[in-house]
């Protein structure tokens, strides 16, 4: 095939001719560099060429080659523990290459093709496979299973199978037809990984977060976005629920953030261990860095390479979390490439596409019954951040980012202000998945759970009218009853909404534990509110011995809580 | 159609307006290039290529275009790609916007020639900051900790003495080994007085310095590449020296809105306020500069200046600033009025690697658990001041005029320092002192032990019992 040829260059946007048979979204290298791109326009014989690396230096006439498929992923055994930038190259393996500094054009393989990996097929010759079947499994790491399956729309008659250690270029499979399989997958990134069906998200997906799992659940294979300005603890929020959530995949995308926050990620990660499984966190962990110095398309590509390796890991069975620093910067980078397109811009110059985008995004994630010829299920989570600008949650992507996710965890400059964290304001923020997820709770832990939440947000709800009363009066010339929620009110924020990131003991809460801790608070507004009513007091309120015990709630084991504040509670184990 | 024999030189300007200056048939131009461009009269000034194609280039010129026609104008190429000289040589040296010498001084022989964009530092080989360093300033120090390798911007306002406050840092600064250390000082576009004090307090001592001036009066255009030359040779120090390089630049407002004016005259598509789309990634090239490298004695640590328009942080520049740094010292008029020097209100500061660089072995083990708690009841204490402006000083309760007292002191006793340097130890005393105020029940951000420790009071027969 001739190559074309560069016709001008413009910062991201290189234009070039004589690409006959170019198709959209399909992948080119571009001048002596071999400068990777994506075209993403043609026009009659120009195409518009994305760029995933800086241009400067290329000179108008230099070649540009078809590489003939779309942007794609290579997914197989040795994901896990990895981190990628945004076009799926192994950081260290660029390192090696260009040193402490990311140069241009250096092309490396995304996944290790030379090591052997042990393959152990769970089929046999004569066995009918369809796609998604799995043929036998990897070790990876000290636990994962890796699940190696017939590709998507594969099947066929197993007429030889493998077992021993294979690197990822050899066959472990042949199916009638002369189909040879290996380890791996590729996978175009802007297409989603099919499933049979979606269905209902009706499990939680728990976070180790108090002010999350309880007042506002998240639902395995839902989605969520967090807005926040800057310094609010988006960063640290998700760092934690990258640490503590119930996922057996995690894939973090840091998405045009800071390089130290990746360089923090990459060194706790591989230090800290599972709180269930006491494996390195890392051994469940696929890390994209794709920082803000890093190119700009390169940017918008790592979020759907991202999503594509969790639908990967989903397909096996397994829940799978996406957790994305930061979406605007995403559509940030949309946004600058329409820009240089000039396309006629939508809301604050974002495209008018800005929308469909983004929806399109979150709705990759979901419960889902996987292609495979036995049973089997498997979730995507989507948590993605959003920065808006001026912490403005009008501003398009986050008024478009609410349409479409299922859960709001608002965080709130005010709260950062006061060092509460995590900064989530109770009063903004919301779950749509709460009443699917009642029945869940209710068989756990019986109805009582839920009565306890609602209590929980009603406290806190009244305490926000009643602030706006001591704003104006102050709070002497508030009724007893209403002084004592505002007290209680009080301890459930210092108590229990706030959790410290960085206290090894309190980063991560068990559902269970969280249940007890409201218990108690409860009953000390129960004792609290008798005395109110009989005594017609509040001073002896702050000097119940129930309230001291709250206020060092953190310290206490859950049987001690139990035991102090005489709770009766199913205890079920979590 | 002029292309000259000899080199790429064209005569064919199109279109001279604002910054900008379109040539056709610049397509022997690589992208992002130097070039250039001689008058009629025979002046030579330079600019650089920011888009070409077979019909045209697009240069942006750093000098102005004032004296340039379509006709008499040629336009040469001067390099590939804009690199910077850098030498050991340049220490105590002042270079112009343009990384040309203006002390009077002749050339620097280059040690090396460095692209000025840069390469992005691959995350994997990032080491993690966590090196405290000391200011001297309680209000860093105690609540927005700097630590080696940080980016830190301090948000300003108009009349406020950002200038003085980044001195008295330069000058309190404890580093432990001053033949390693460096300061490159990058003005951008600020007034003959703001670089008159810095001019007076950086030169004294024998610290090094080199400094990157592009003044107000000068060409606006200039100031985009300024910090890109200042931090290519941050880095030759820093990772190629195994120097620790402090970059200042002042003030990244004049930065972004010389970004603005190249924006509007190529007629892009605006973002918020007029400031192009591409500001975050545009500022993050430079800012993501800051750092250190594993297996690298060096650093890049930057203190940014930038003004605030009309004081509102969530303008652009802040607030996409915020977004890439490692937190913000914030700057407030109501404490410059009263007099507090530095005027820092530390409830909107940050600094999100603090938590690195203190405690036990670095700082003191109480440093996290005491700024917690005196940040919450200066929190409160202000919420107070709030209250008493709309029910008055004698509507409130006793404990709240406890909390309004201690917000007072706060500023006075613990912020305000004037000119002096304080050890961290001492700051940390003081706040424990002025905590002394509040009965035990009341301070809930410290742990039992730390408080039985720290928390105790000299009674009048000189002796010390914790309460």
């Amino acid at each position: 095939m001739n190559p074309g040829s560069i016709y001008k260059i413009s910062g991201a946007l290189v234009l070039a001719h004589g690409l006959k048979e170019a198709v959209l979204n399909e992948m080119v290298e571009i001048g002596e560099l071999k400068i990777p791109g994506e075209i993403i326009r043609i026009d009659r014989d120009t195409c518009y060429i994305q760029s995933y690396e800086e241009t400067a230096g290329l000179l108008v006439g230099e070649s540009v080659v078809l590489k003939g498929e779309p942007l794609s992923v290579v997914l197989g055994p040795g994901l896990l523990g990895t981190i990628f930038d945004g076009i799926q190259r192994p950081l260290n393996k660029l390192k090696e290459l260009s040193g402490d500094f990311i140069k241009r054009g250096c092309i490396v393989e995304p996944l290790d093709m030379e090591k052997k990996w042990n393959f152990n097929p769970v089929k046999q010759p004569g066995d009918v496979v369809k796609e998604g079947d799995i043929i036998g499994i990897v070790k990876e790491g000290a636990y994962f299973e890796h699940r190696i399956m017939v590709p998507i729309g594969i099947s066929g008659t197993i007429e030889e199978i493998q077992k021993g250690d294979f690197s990822l270029k050899e066959t472990v499979a042949r199916l009638t037809g002369g189909i040879d399989l290996t380890m791996t997958w590729t996978a175009a990134v802007k297409t989603p990984i099919p499933c049979v069906e979606k269905l209902d998200p009706d499990n939680p997906f728990l976070t180790g977060q108090r002010v999350l799992d309880f007042l506002f659940p998240l639902a395995t294979g839902g989605s969520a976005m967090i807005p926040g300005g800057f310094g609010t603890g988006k960063t640290v929020l998700e760092q934690s629920i990258a640490k503590y959530s119930l996922a057996d995949v995690i894939i973090y995308v840091g998405c045009g953030e800071r390089g130290n926050e990746m360089t923090d990620l990459l060194e706790e990660f591989s230090e800290l261990k599972d709180p269930r499984t006491g494996n390195p966190l890392m051994d469940r962990t696929v890390l994209i860095a794709n920082t803000s110095n890093m190119p700009v398309a390169a940017r918008e590509a790592s979020i759907y390479t991202g999503v594509t390796i969790a639908e990967y890991f989903r397909q096996m069975g397994y829940d799978t979390a996406l957790i994305a620093d930061s979406t605007t910067r995403w559509a940030e980078a949309l946004r600058e490439i329409s820009g240089r397109l000039e396309e006629l811009p939508g809301e604050e110059g974002f495209p008018t596409y800005l929308s469909s985008r983004i929806t399109s995004f979150y709705e990759r994630s979901g419960y889902i019954r996987c292609f495979s010829s036995e049973e089997r299920f498997g979730s995507l989570t989507i948590i993605g951040a959003v920065s808006p600008a001026g912490g403005d949650f009008s501003e398009p992507v986050t008024s478009e980012t609410l349409k479409v996710t299922g859960t709001f965890w608002g965080l709130e400059k005010e709260l950062a202000y006061r060092r509460h964290y995590p900064a989530i304001n109770w009063n903004t923020s919301y779950s749509l998945y709460s009443q699917l997820l009642d029945g869940w709770y209710k068989k756990k832990y019986g109805i009582e759970f839920i009565n306890l939440r609602k209590w929980a947000i009603n406290i806190l709800f009244s305490d926000g009218q009643l602030q706006q009363i001591v704003q104006l009066v102050g709070p002497d010339s508030l009724q007893d009853d209403d002084r004592l929620i505002l007290e209680t009110a009080n301890l459930i924020k210092e108590s229990f909404l706030q959790q410290s990131a960085f206290d090894e003991s309190d980063a991560y809460c068990t559902l269970i534990r969280q249940y007890i801790m409201m218990s108690a608070i409860k009953k000390f507004f129960e004792t609290a509110n008798k005395i109110v009513k009989e005594k017609k007091s509040f001073s002896e309120v702050s000097d119940l011995k129930e309230r001291k015990l709250i206020l060092e709630l953190k310290e206490h084991s859950d049987d001690e809580i139990l035991e102090k504040f005489d709770l009766n509670l199913d205890k079920d184990e979590d | 159609m002029g292309i000259s024999l000899s080199s790429f030189e064209y005569d064919s300007v199109e279109y001279v307006s604002g910054p900008l200056l379109f040539v056709e048939g610049g397509d022997r131009f690589p992208a992002g290039s130097l070039v250039e461009i001689t008058d009629k009269k025979g002046g030579v000034r330079l600019g650089q290529t920011l888009e070409v194609s077979r019909d045209k280039a697009v240069i942006q010129v750093l000098e102005g275009t004032s004296g340039l026609g379509t006709t008499g104008t040629t336009v040469r190429l001067e390099s590939d790609i804009i690199k910077a000289n850098v030498s050991r040589d340049m220490i105590g040296r002042v270079f112009d916007g343009l990384s040309r010498p203006i002390d009077g001084k002749p050339d620097v022989i280059a040690e090396a020639r460095l692209p000025v964009a840069g390469f992005p530092i691959n995350p994997i080989s990032r080491s993690r900051p966590d090196e405290f360093i000391q200011t001297g300033i309680s209000a860093i120090d105690c609540f927005n900790t700097l630590v080696r390798g940080q980016k830190l911007p301090v948000f300003s306002e108009a009349g406020l003495p950002s200038a003085e406050l980044v001195i008295s840092i330069l000058n309190n600064s404890t580093v432990a080994d001053d033949s390693k250390f460096l300061v490159i000082f990058a003005a951008l576009g600020i007034t003959r007085r703001e670089q008159s004090i810095y001019q007076k307090n950086l030169v004294t001592g024998d610290r090094n310095l080199i400094a990157f001036l592009n003044l107000a009066n000068d060409p606006v255009i200039e100031r985009l590449l300024t910090p890109r030359f200042a931090l290519t040779v941050a880095e030759y120090f820093a990772f190629e020296l195994d120097y620790q390089v402090l970059v200042i630049m002042n003030d990244m407002t004049n930065y972004c809105t010389a970004l603005r004016e190249v924006s509007a005259a190529r007629e892009e598509v605006p973002g918020r306020r007029g400031y192009p789309g591409y500001m975050y990634t545009d500022l993050s090239s430079l800012y993501e500069r800051a750092g250190m490298l594993k297996g690298s004695e060096g650093s890049i640590t930057q203190l940014l200046v930038l003004t605030v328009p009309d004081g509102d942080i969530t303008h652009p520049i802040p607030d996409l600033t915020g977004y890439i740094t490692e937190g913000q010292i914030v700057l407030a008029n109501h404490l410059h009025k009263k007099g507090v020097f530095p005027p820092i209100d530390v409830l909107p500061s940050l600094s999100r690697l603090m938590n690195n660089g203190i405690g036990l072995g670095k700082t003191r083990e109480d440093h996290r658990e005491l700024a917690n708690q005196l940040y919450a009841c200066y929190a409160k204490g202000i919420d107070v001041r709030k209250l008493i402006t709309i029910v008055g000083e004698d509507a409130i309760s006793e404990t709240d005029s406890l909390y309004l007292e201690f917000a007072n002191r706060f500023e006075k006793e613990l912020i305000n320092q004037g000119g002096d340097a304080r050890e961290i130890n001492q700051t940390l005393d003081i706040g424990w002192d002025l905590l002394k105020d509040f009965p035990k029940e009341q301070l809930t951000r410290i742990d039992k032990d730390t408080l039985l420790r720290y928390y105790s009071v000299i009674l009048e027969d000189g002796s010390i019992s914790s309460i």
